[in-house]
């Protein structure tokens, strides 16, 4: 045993790049909603990328470290303690076992991601360790962590153990331990209250009159409270249809879609989505910018900025390459 | 193959058009493109998801561009995932013309109507001014065709059902629709196969499971099966569910 909840937050699953390959038997991806922290957060234990972390919701846990561990915290910040001293985030943490690790509520984003060397330990459901809470499989049994859990780590790969020891000599006395490299801070996304995302037209975008069309770029959207991992349901000027009673036959969607059901509200389709809808498509978040809406929670309000396909892909191998560079780097420390 | 069309869902998708009316014919072509598809996937494809009148091919633009970088300097003269991809798609749309895909199965489902299994059951009678008897009569009268599976994991979309109780969507979905429930959408119907929020006008709930995560496929029902709605009992519907469990 690794970690024990002592109390849990309020929405804490265990979830990796999703559980792909199954959607055309309607099975949904799940995984996480901010894929960006989540890989940083395993490149700096020494994981390849996509083994399973733990993604907290708003408000996190009280952990309980009942042996060392080497950990990293990503994505928003939850104000993270060990034993009441403050843990530093975007970089790589050993904790000495008995030590008391707390997070609260968010200051700044909705989501924090904690990596542990080797990736914590859950059977692979359908080629995933995803939790798909609604059909309760996947992650640590199927289901949000809840007082008394007990969380394990696979074993940890040659430059997880080898950073592991370096931290741990150093520690010497101390409740923790992190190196003085991490992430630097222009590299992780700045995560706002009011973000500017940047989509590309929806594949019914035509649907919608030109006033609407208008307003979705122009207005701010507000996220709504019955917002989740499936979908964050939005509150501004209402879309309307040039024809209010044409019906869509439906097709795929996928992460980042925005959808208008008749009554006009606007709901993008996140991590939990459903693999196919009915309602029209005014816009598609590029993936680039997912990590923003994933780090947003209800009050929020989103203006959405329309860029052309191409960006879109540009900017999606600008934000690799910028991982990329900085496995590179974290992996020139662990030699 | 001038009748199709295809167009990007994100940067990671592509949308492929084989027709813009539920019908046999473009059902015909999106499973024969589906079957090819499992057995000569693109490179660099991740999945891909058949729908009534359409299949979305899921891939990543890293592994399309095998190892190439896009640099918006030199972007212009090479072509960009998307525009790779699109020329794969048209090359396999030629080639799959001949392959014949497996026929599917006919599975019966047992519906308890109405009542609070069916709570929208009314509403669809009163939309159509028959009776809800005459509605459930309609309903299990006929032999569907399974045209996809999709918004939930196993979660058919049947099509052919009668125009006499087609009725359109709730305008605002219900947030939270039980498991099993049998559901109208214009003239689609379906099942609910775990609970979930959803638009459908809910008629009445089957006892069986149609995602069954230990089992290969997950899915009771495949796109190309038939399937035929017996009405039940409330003791039948009952010993069902005590079969099940």
């Amino acid at each position: 045993m690794m970690l024990k909840v002592i109390r849990p937050g309020l929405l804490t699953s265990m979830q990796d790049g999703g559980r792909t390959g199954f959607q055309k038997h309607g099975v949904i991806v799940s995984g996480v909603m901010d894929p960006f922290a989540h890989r940083i957060a395993n490149l700096l234990v020494g994981n390849e990328g996509n083994e399973a972390t733990l993604e907290l919701s708003l408000m996190g846990d009280a952990w309980e470290a009942t042996e060392h561990v080497l950990l990293a915290i990503c994505g928003a910040d939850m104000n993270p303690m060990a034993d009441g001293v403050p843990l530093p985030m975007w970089k790589p943490v050993w904790i000495r076992a008995g030590t008391m690790i707390k997070f609260s509520g968010c200051r700044r984003g909705a989501r924090a991601y904690v990596a542990i060397a080797g990736g914590f330990q859950v059977p692979l459901v359908m080629n995933s360790r995803s939790t798909y809470l609604r059909a309760g499989i996947g992650g640590y049994q199927g289901r949000a962590l809840q007082k008394g859990d007990e969380l394990k780590a696979e074993a940890p790969s040659e430059r997880s153990q080898k950073l592991f020891d370096y931290l741990e000599k150093h520690a010497e006395g101390r409740t923790f331990y992190a190196p003085d490299w991490g992430i630097a801070a222009e590299l992780f996304p700045r995560y706002d209250a009011s973000p500017v995302i940047r989509v590309i037209r929806g594949n019914q975008y035509d649907w919608f009159t030109e006033k609407s069309r208008q307003d979705f770029f122009q207005k701010g959207f507000r996220v709504n409270t019955q917002s989740d991992r499936m979908g964050y349901r939005l509150d501004g000027p209402v879309l309307e249809r040039i024809e209010s009673d044409r019906e869509l036959i439906s097709e795929a969607v996928t992460f980042g879609t925005v959808q208008v059901p008749a009554e006009g509200n606007p709901i993008v389709l996140l991590a939990d989505r459903q693999t196919t809808g009915g309602y029209p498509k005014i816009a598609q978040i590029v993936s680039a910018d997912l990590p923003l809406i994933a780090q947003t929670k209800p009050g929020d309000t989103l203006y959405f900025r329309e860029i052309a396909h191409q960006e879109a892909e540009r900017l999606l191998f600008e934000r690799e390459q910028l991982i990329q560079q900085a496995k590179l780097g974290i992996q020139l420390k662990y030699m | 193959m001038s009748d199709i069309y295809m167009e990007p869902l994100g940067e990671q998708a592509i949308i492929i058009r084989f027709g813009t009316v539920i019908d046999q014919n473009t059902h015909e072509k999106v499973r024969k493109f589906a079957a090819w598809m499992d057995r000569f996937p693109i490179p660099g494809m991740v999945e891909y998801i058949p729908a009534y009148t359409t299949v979305t091919v899921f891939y990543d633009p890293l592994a399309v561009m095998d190892g190439k970088r896009l640099d918006p300097h030199t972007q212009d003269q090479m072509l960009s995932p998307y525009e790779r991809v699109k020329r794969m798609l048209h090359e396999a749309l030629e080639q799959s013309s001949d392959i014949r895909p497996a026929a599917g199965n006919i599975v019966e489902i047992p519906v308890l109507y109405g009542g609070e299994m069916g709570p929208d059951l009314a509403e669809v009678a009163a939309y159509h001014q028959i009776s809800e008897e005459e509605v459930i009569r309609i309903h299990s009268q006929g032999e569907y065709q399974v045209f996809m599976i999709g918004f939930a994991p196993g979660f058919p979309y049947i099509g052919g059902m009668s125009e006499k109780i087609a009725t359109p969507r709730k305008k605002s979905p219900r947030l939270r629709i039980p498991s099993g429930s049998v559901g109208i959408a214009g003239t689609q119907t379906g099942i609910y196969p775990l609970e979930t929020p959803g638009g459908w006008q809910i008629i009445g709930r089957s006892p069986v499971s149609l995602f069954r995560p230990n089992h290969n496929p997950p899915s009771l029902l495949q796109a190309g099966d038939y399937v035929r709605f017996i009405p039940i009992s409330r003791e039948a519907y009952e010993a069902y569910k005590e079969e099940e469990s």
